[in-house]
């Protein structure tokens, strides 16, 4: 809504208290774009610069490859490989559960205090530090559960991080559906059950969908959680091999290893810590980037 | 036909099979089962932690208030141990303080951008835009500390050494700010249009609505933006492990190196052998961090439940 | 008027409450086998409550409880062995109109398939008789396949009334369902209960007093929780009514 100035001569006629003000506007218009502006451009030349430093080492190659020369040198293939083996088991286990729990949550349990609470609870936990969760995993699943430092360990600790978070953007996306539309199913004698499945579900599962894909990125960027629970700092792994790791085995990981290049090894060859930082960045990106995509698609196609 | 046994019906119904209820009623098992146990393994995050740290509690050298209180973190000293995290606390605090000093205003003022001036396209373009900012990854953010960021501090400030409290600040606040602008245009938004209407009708400009009419409306859910944001900054590991340096002291200017309650568990939890008072002392650290980023959030989402009951 | 006077519906004392606040103050009445009852009164007065306590959907209100006792066709309906069946035997048309966001075909199959009817020529034949019944079947016949949601108000009224048909029910009950919709749609629905009434019995809850006098062969006067009056329609819109709110309400006196 642009508010048009006023006319030069007449009642409305721009006085000197006017014209300040209208003046006023301007600068605040141009300060708060600034200060927008100045939150996207430091990033983009951050990123320009970080893809000016990797560009020698980037290509199809440096994924597939495994490091070499004492990691100085070579690849990415087994931290990356490892990522998608973290994130993979990861949410295997907490997209089913974390579904119906918030299913539970927002269409069976009834309305009470404990409830609340236990609403309240599954929302701020989605804040809790990463290395909490890392310390949680170590004494949850390497030693409580004894499975040790493992991919099992990791990915579960992994999959304990994500939960919270899919559990409130699935209930978000079932309480998007109207109540209405369920008082029309139970009316006809349809049980909860039914009507959840003809009605409540194909009618979030954009939403929910769209919950999960923003996990995937997130579980693939964290370093706390899997670096003290499975993940190391190196594993031999033949150049392309997709099935390299059994469950119990630890694993490199993407985030991992980039710390690892950054602070771990000297005399690393220059462009492969930056390289290693674009293509995590760049697949987080692309992950977030198709999930918005996702749900800007769907949006257009409401069913009311 | 006595009126009170049912009439006979000529309508017979179709009737589910016992097959299908019986399915029904197993995966409505399964639906709470999942709801109970999600609630489990949300409260097993406590549990698990504390339950490693508990034991150091009971012992006869730890004190408590030591822990909390004093600057002296000599955790591998052979004759005195002392684990005090007062200088860690402090650290996470001027970090954060710093953070929010540089994040705040530009949040707001990017989030007020939004709300109130941005033509639509723009608007739909840097919302997308804020949204990607917020999923960059933190080892990626202390990776750009310890690079770009200690460089450029180095060039500018002729300090010896890039990574201090300014990179941990500077790269915190890019970190917190896509969540104070999101939250922060959420609560702008809510205040409705009505507020908008009446100032115009009074003669106002768009910054005098902003300024004497939607800031104040929108106070709660702009406080919970920042709430939040300060949320995220206490509870950030990786990127300050890179990018604040190692010295467990308290700081004493921008260019001096700090360490945080988060970044110290992560450096040394690698080397504290299982079980020992070291490994129990930085469990506690985290219980401790649990609690206080568990209170931020708590108190950010009543100060946003306020805004929403309007 | 009814010849066999069986009773459908008898309830005793019902007294309806959400959470501390008593909405229906213990009221008895009967309702028998094909007439139509209308129940009219202001805003507020427990009308709604009441019928979701006939079909157990007041269930899913959180804060609600009753005390009392409701029996369709002899059985207490808060023992009903089988509440789902309970509610396919009463049809339910709620106040705003409700497409359900399934195919037009899907959501007057909706019911039957969720009994366990899945015979297709069956359903076809089941969905062409209740959207003619419901007086929609010549303005959908040629797009079953699209959205429920996207037909004009008084069409997913009448989808609903589909809906309601679709399983049988022996009572019917709406619960001021004219109130979204244009009068010419109204009429048609009208005109549908009355051959409707041939089957089934009726419970029509309206705010249009005038609707109550067209229709109904009795008619109940609820009044901020109470029963104020139950008579024939006839005696109802007269002189001869016993209450004098009765005839300030009928005369629009006060609403």
């Amino acid at each position: 809504m642009a508010i048009a100035p006023a006319p030069a001569t007449g009642r409305f006629a721009r006085t000197a208290h006017v014209a300040r003000k209208e003046r006023a506007e301007l600068v605040a218009r141009a300060v708060t774009a600034a200060m927008a502006a100045a939150m996207v451009l430091p990033l983009l030349l951050i990123v320009g610069h970080l893809v000016w430093l990797a560009w020698p080492s980037l290509g199809l190659g440096f994924i597939l490859d495994a490091p070499s020369r004492g990691m100085t040198d070579g690849g990415i293939w087994p931290a990356f490989v490892g990522t998608l083996y973290l994130v993979g088991i990861s949410l295997l286990v907490s997209t089913p559960v974390g579904v119906l729990a918030a299913v539970y949550l927002n269409e069976y349990a009834r309305d009470n205090w404990f409830n609340r609470v236990v609403n309240l609870a599954v929302i701020n936990l989605a804040g809790v530090p990463s290395i909490v969760h890392a310390l949680f995993g170590l004494g949850a699943f390497v030693y409580a559960a004894r499975f040790g430092y493992s991919i099992l360990s990791a990915s579960l600790t992994l999959a304990i991080m994500t939960l919270p978070v899919i559990i409130a953007s699935t209930r978000e996306a079932l309480a998007s559906v109207p109540m209405a539309f369920r008082e029309a199913c139970w009316n006809v004698g349809a049980s909860r059950w039914q009507t959840i499945r003809a009605v409540v579900l194909p009618n979030s599962i954009s939403g929910i969908l769209t919950g999960v894909i923003l996990q995937v990125s997130r579980a693939a960027g964290e370093t706390a959680p899997v670096m003290f629970t499975g993940a190391v700092f190196y594993k031999s792994v033949e150049r392309g091999n997709l099935f390299p790791y059994a469950l119990t085995d630890q694993c490199m990981a993407l985030s991992m290893h980039l710390y690892t290049l950054a602070t771990q090894v000297p005399n690393v060859k220059e462009s492969l810590p930056y390289a290693t930082a674009v293509v995590l960045l760049g697949s987080v990106l692309l992950v977030n980037a198709t999930a918005i995509g996702l749900r800007v698609f769907l949006r257009g196609r409401k069913k009311w | 036909m006595s009126p009170d046994s049912p009439p006979e019906t000529a309508r017979a119904r179709p009737r589910r099979s016992r097959a299908a209820i019986l399915a029904e009623r197993a995966l409505e098992a399964v639906i709470r089962l999942s709801g109970v146990s999600a609630i489990l393994f949300v409260a097993a995050i406590f549990f698990f932690v504390l339950r490693e740290a508990a034991p150091v509690l009971v012992k006869d050298q730890f004190s408590l208030a030591q822990f909390l209180f004093s600057t002296e973190w000599y955790p591998t000293s052979a004759q005195n141990v002392r684990y005090g995290t007062f200088a860690l606390t402090v650290g996470t605090l001027s970090v954060t303080a710093l953070a929010m000093l540089l994040a705040v205003p530009f949040g707001l003022g990017a989030a007020v951008y939004l709300s109130e001036f941005c033509p639509p396209r723009v608007r739909e373009t840097l919302k997308i835009v804020i949204e990607l900012l917020s999923a960059i990854p933190s080892v990626v953010w202390g990776f750009i500390g310890l690079t770009v960021m200690s460089r450029l501090i180095v060039q500018t400030t002729g300090a010896p050494v890039g990574v201090n409290l300014l990179n941990g600040g500077i790269i915190l606040a890019l970190m917190s700010v896509p969540v104070i602008v999101s939250i922060g245009e959420d609560a702008l938004k809510a205040v409705p249009d009505s507020f908008r209407e009446a100032g115009m009708a009074l003669g106002a400009t768009r910054w005098q609505l902003v300024y004497r009419v939607l800031l104040p409306a929108a106070r709660n859910g702009l406080l919970a933006a920042v709430l939040l944001g300060v949320g995220r900054a206490v509870g950030e590991t990786m990127a300050v492990l890179m990018a604040t340096g190692h010295a467990v002291h308290i700081p004493t200017g921008l260019l001096d190196s700090v360490r945080t309650l988060t970044a110290n568990i992560a450096a040394e939890l690698g080397e504290a052998p299982a079980g020992s008072d070291h490994y129990r002392v930085l469990f506690l650290t985290g219980t401790l961090l649990f609690l206080i980023t568990f209170a931020v959030n708590l108190t950010a989402d009543f100060v946003v439940r306020g805004v929403r009951r309007r | 008027m009814s010849a066999a006077f069986v009773k459908r519906i008898e309830v005793r004392e019902l007294r309806v409450a959400y959470g501390s606040k008593e909405v229906i103050h213990g009221i008895s009445f009967d309702v028998y086998q094909n007439e139509i009852l209308a129940v009219i009164g202001p805003a507020q007065s427990g009308k709604s409550s009441m019928l979701r306590v006939l079909n157990r959907t007041i269930d899913f209100a959180a804060s609600a409880h009753w005390s009392g006792t409701v029996r369709v066709d002899g059985e207490d309906v808060r023992r009903a062995r089988d509440v789902y069946a309970l509610r396919r035997k009463i049809g339910m048309v709620a106040p705003l109109p409700v497409g359900l966001p399934l195919t037009i075909y899907d959501n007057v199959a909706f019911a039957p398939r969720a009994s366990g009817l899945d015979d297709e020529h069956q359903l076809d034949q089941l969905v062409e008789r209740c959207l003619r019944q419901a007086a929609l079947w010549d303005e959908v016949k040629d797009r079953l396949s699209s959205l429920g949601t996207a037909l004009s108000g008084g069409q997913q009224q009448r989808l609903t009334i589909a809906r309601a048909l679709s399983h049988q029910p022996e009572i019917l009950c709406l619960d001021e369902f004219s109130i979204a919709i244009d009068p010419v749609t109204t009429m048609r629905i009208e005109d549908v209960l009355k051959e409707l009434r041939r089957d089934m019995t009726i419970v029509l809850v309206t705010n249009l007093t005038q609707q109550a006098r067209r229709l109904s062969d009795r008619t109940m006067f609820l009044w901020d929780g109470e029963l104020v009056e139950l008579d024939r329609t006839e005696v109802i819109f007269s002189s001869a009514a016993r209450s004098q709110r009765t005839r300030d309400y009928v005369a629009g006196v006060f609403g």
